[in-house]
């Protein structure tokens, strides 16, 4: 007996890829806009008068990684959200319940989607960044694996918030309430090496500053922290959201009545 | 292996501490074509979703294709199909790819001449491109069966199939359902159109407030429980019914006008035997202006047996 159904979770990521392309317009082009209204504004038109505090590198380019980590984090964890969010929502649902899939289907093909759409909307950001600031990677392996880790990981993460959510505005809610502010004053905009004391020992409380510094590592071999440090916590953070939906399948937690 | 599908002490008790299934025994057999029939909150939607893991039992065993659904729903699934009652799918999407989405989640590779199939006989070939949303109520319920349809399931589960749909829409879903059980299908499905059962079915099986009240032969409920009614109009008022006519099931109506018989069985005996009461009548010079004469359907049946039910659960 098979424990695992390739064709079935090859079957949701394309569906899910597919609804990712008829509603384009507000899982590409709208983070996309915004992220870049960040750059032109505090990258272009203020970035000339601000010191990185990083040598050779501008301030422009120092919000890159930061950036991008903000975008990233918002919709992944949206995607992953919604993915689930919708069927439950629209009654859809019964046929996966139904269907020969299980935990491992479910995750690969949902939160494979979701991980994709945010891996091409990390593309995409980072190409046209370059029309406005002049940045270069160090590390570009490391860039791609870090952005892999992050997107699943807050897939998985907005995976559980679908199943969890009983409305539309729950599920919006936790990437506004707090994805979204913790990734902007974990250190987007800056080193949290300026902050002064208590706001330093505050921000170290902030999951958010070891994504955004492990990401900078990536970019421009300097951070706040080891990367190793920030590569353990994206790691745990994974596991753990891979045990949640785990115990979620086999309990049918929201999902069975 | 006769049994397709055989449940015991099925429960269910939800979250918030309503039981819907009280214990419930029941045998498939592989081929037929079972309704199961009841009124409003028996627990049929309920029944259905805890063989099909919409729903989580909280107690009893259910085994498919001889083996336990809890244990292998991993094969067995794959095998079985489901119509919901509710109209629940994906509205953006078209109709042939939803279609194509549900082969792919059982596990089954593209076969685009056997979708094309099933489109064409359920008259949804020329609409395939539709998107869900433009489709009638009616048309939506036909893709919600090619998609159960898609995976080619041995036993298939409709959900009150014919809910909202014409009366000629209905005739043509029986045709497919008929069709779907030569080509080998188990079919359980749910309906408040006693007709429906009455048509299509070879068992029926009675839930009321989560309990099977009773399961048995479409014809044998007839035959056993299905009555004729003869009502002579007559042309003359009686005074008593006449000594002759003794061996009918006759009584007077009470304005002494009318004639009533009540008997026979659901084979039509009933039928013949009014035929002989007519002889019988002009023989003792009985005159009437007008007959009457219906056989009592599924529907009384149904309506009687519920009444009884109701009856004994308040005495008990
Ligand atoms: N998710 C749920 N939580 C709590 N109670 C439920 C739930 N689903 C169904 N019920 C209750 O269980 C009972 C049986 O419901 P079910 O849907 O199985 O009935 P049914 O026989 O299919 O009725 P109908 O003919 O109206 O479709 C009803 O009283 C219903 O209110
Ligand atoms: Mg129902």
């Amino acid at each position: 007996m098979s424990l695992f159904n390739a064709r079935s979770a090859w079957t949701i990521y394309k569906h899910e890829l597919a609804r990712a392309l008829r509603t384009a317009l507000q899982s590409i082009i709208a983070p996309l806009l915004s992220t870049m209204l960040y750059f032109v504004v505090f990258g272009a038109a203020m970035g000339g008068r601000m010191d990185s505090g990083l040598a050779g590198v501008s301030y422009g380019a120092f919000i890159v990684p930061g950036l991008l980590m903000l975008t990233l984090l918002s919709e992944s964890t949206s995607n992953g959200a919604f993915g689930i969010y919708m069927p439950r929502f629209t009654g859809a649902i019964f046929e996966l319940l139904s269907a020969p899939v299980g935990f491992a289907e479910t995750l690969v093909g949902f939160v494979g989607a979701a991980a994709t759409k945010s891996l091409v909307l990390a593309a995409i950001i980072l190409g046209t960044a370059r029309f406005f600031v002049d940045y270069s990677i160090v590390h570009p392996v490391f860039v791609l694996g870090f952005i892999l880790l992050v997107s699943a990981s807050f897939s998985l993460f907005g995976f559980i918030l679908g199943i969890w959510a009983r409305s539309f505005e729950q599920v919006g809610m936790v990437p506004a309430l707090f994805v979204m502010p913790l990734t902007f004053l974990g250190g987007t905009f800056y080193s949290i090496d300026v902050l002064p004391e208590p706001w330093r020992s505050i921000a170290l409380v902030n999951p958010m500053v070891y994504l955004v510094n492990g990401l900078r590592w990536c970019f421009y071999d300097t951070a706040d922290f080891p990367v190793m440090l920030s590569l353990a916590m994206t790691l745990g953070f994974l596991a753990l959201c891979v045990l949640i939906i785990a115990r979620i399948f086999a309990t049918g937690w929201r999902l069975r009545s | 292996m006769q049994n397709i599908l055989e449940i015991e002490g099925l429960a269910k008790t939800y979250d918030g501490g309503f039981t819907a299934l009280r214990g419930v025994d029941l045998t498939i057999r592989k081929g037929e074509i079972f309704a199961l029939l009841g009124p409003n909150g028996a627990g049929k939607t309920t029944l259905i979703g805890a063989v099909c893991g919409l729903v989580q039992p909280t107690g009893g065993t259910i085994r498919a294709f001889g083996e336990d659904m809890g244990r292998h729903w991993r094969r067995l699934r794959r095998r079985i199909g489901l119509v919901p009652q509710e109209l629940s799918t994906d509205m953006f999407d078209s109709v042939i790819n939803t279609v194509n989405y549900s082969r792919g989640l059982f596990g089954l590779g593209p076969d685009p001449d056997r979708v094309e199939e099933i489109l064409r006989s359920l008259s949804l070939w020329d609409k395939r491109k539709e998107s869900l949303r433009a489709l009638s109520g009616g048309m939506k319920r036909r893709v919600l069966i090619a998609k159960a349809l898609a995976h080619d399931p041995d036993l298939l589960f409709l959900d009150e199939p014919t809910a909202g749909v014409d009366v000629e829409l209905r005739r043509d879903m029986w045709r497919q359902i008929s069709a779907l059980r030569e080509r080998g299908t188990t079919i359980i499905l749910t309906t408040h159109y006693i007709e429906e059962a009455e048509e299509m079915a070879d068992r029926v099986g009675i839930i009321q407030a989560g309990r099977i009240r009773m399961v048995e032969e479409t014809r044998e409920i007839m035959a056993r429980l299905g009555r004729t009614e003869a009502v002579f109009t007559l042309a003359q008022p009686l005074e008593v019914v006449p000594e002759a006519l003794d061996s009918f099931p006759l009584v007077l109506a009470s304005d002494r006008l009318s004639l009533v018989y009540r008997g026979g069985d659901g084979t039509g005996q009933g039928k013949a035997e009014v035929a002989r009461l007519t002889k019988a009548l002009i023989a003792t010079g009985v005159d009437y202006t007008a007959i009457d004469i219906r056989e009592s359907n599924l529907e009384e049946i149904f309506v009687n047996l519920l009444e009884h039910a109701d009856a004994e659960g308040e005495a008990a």
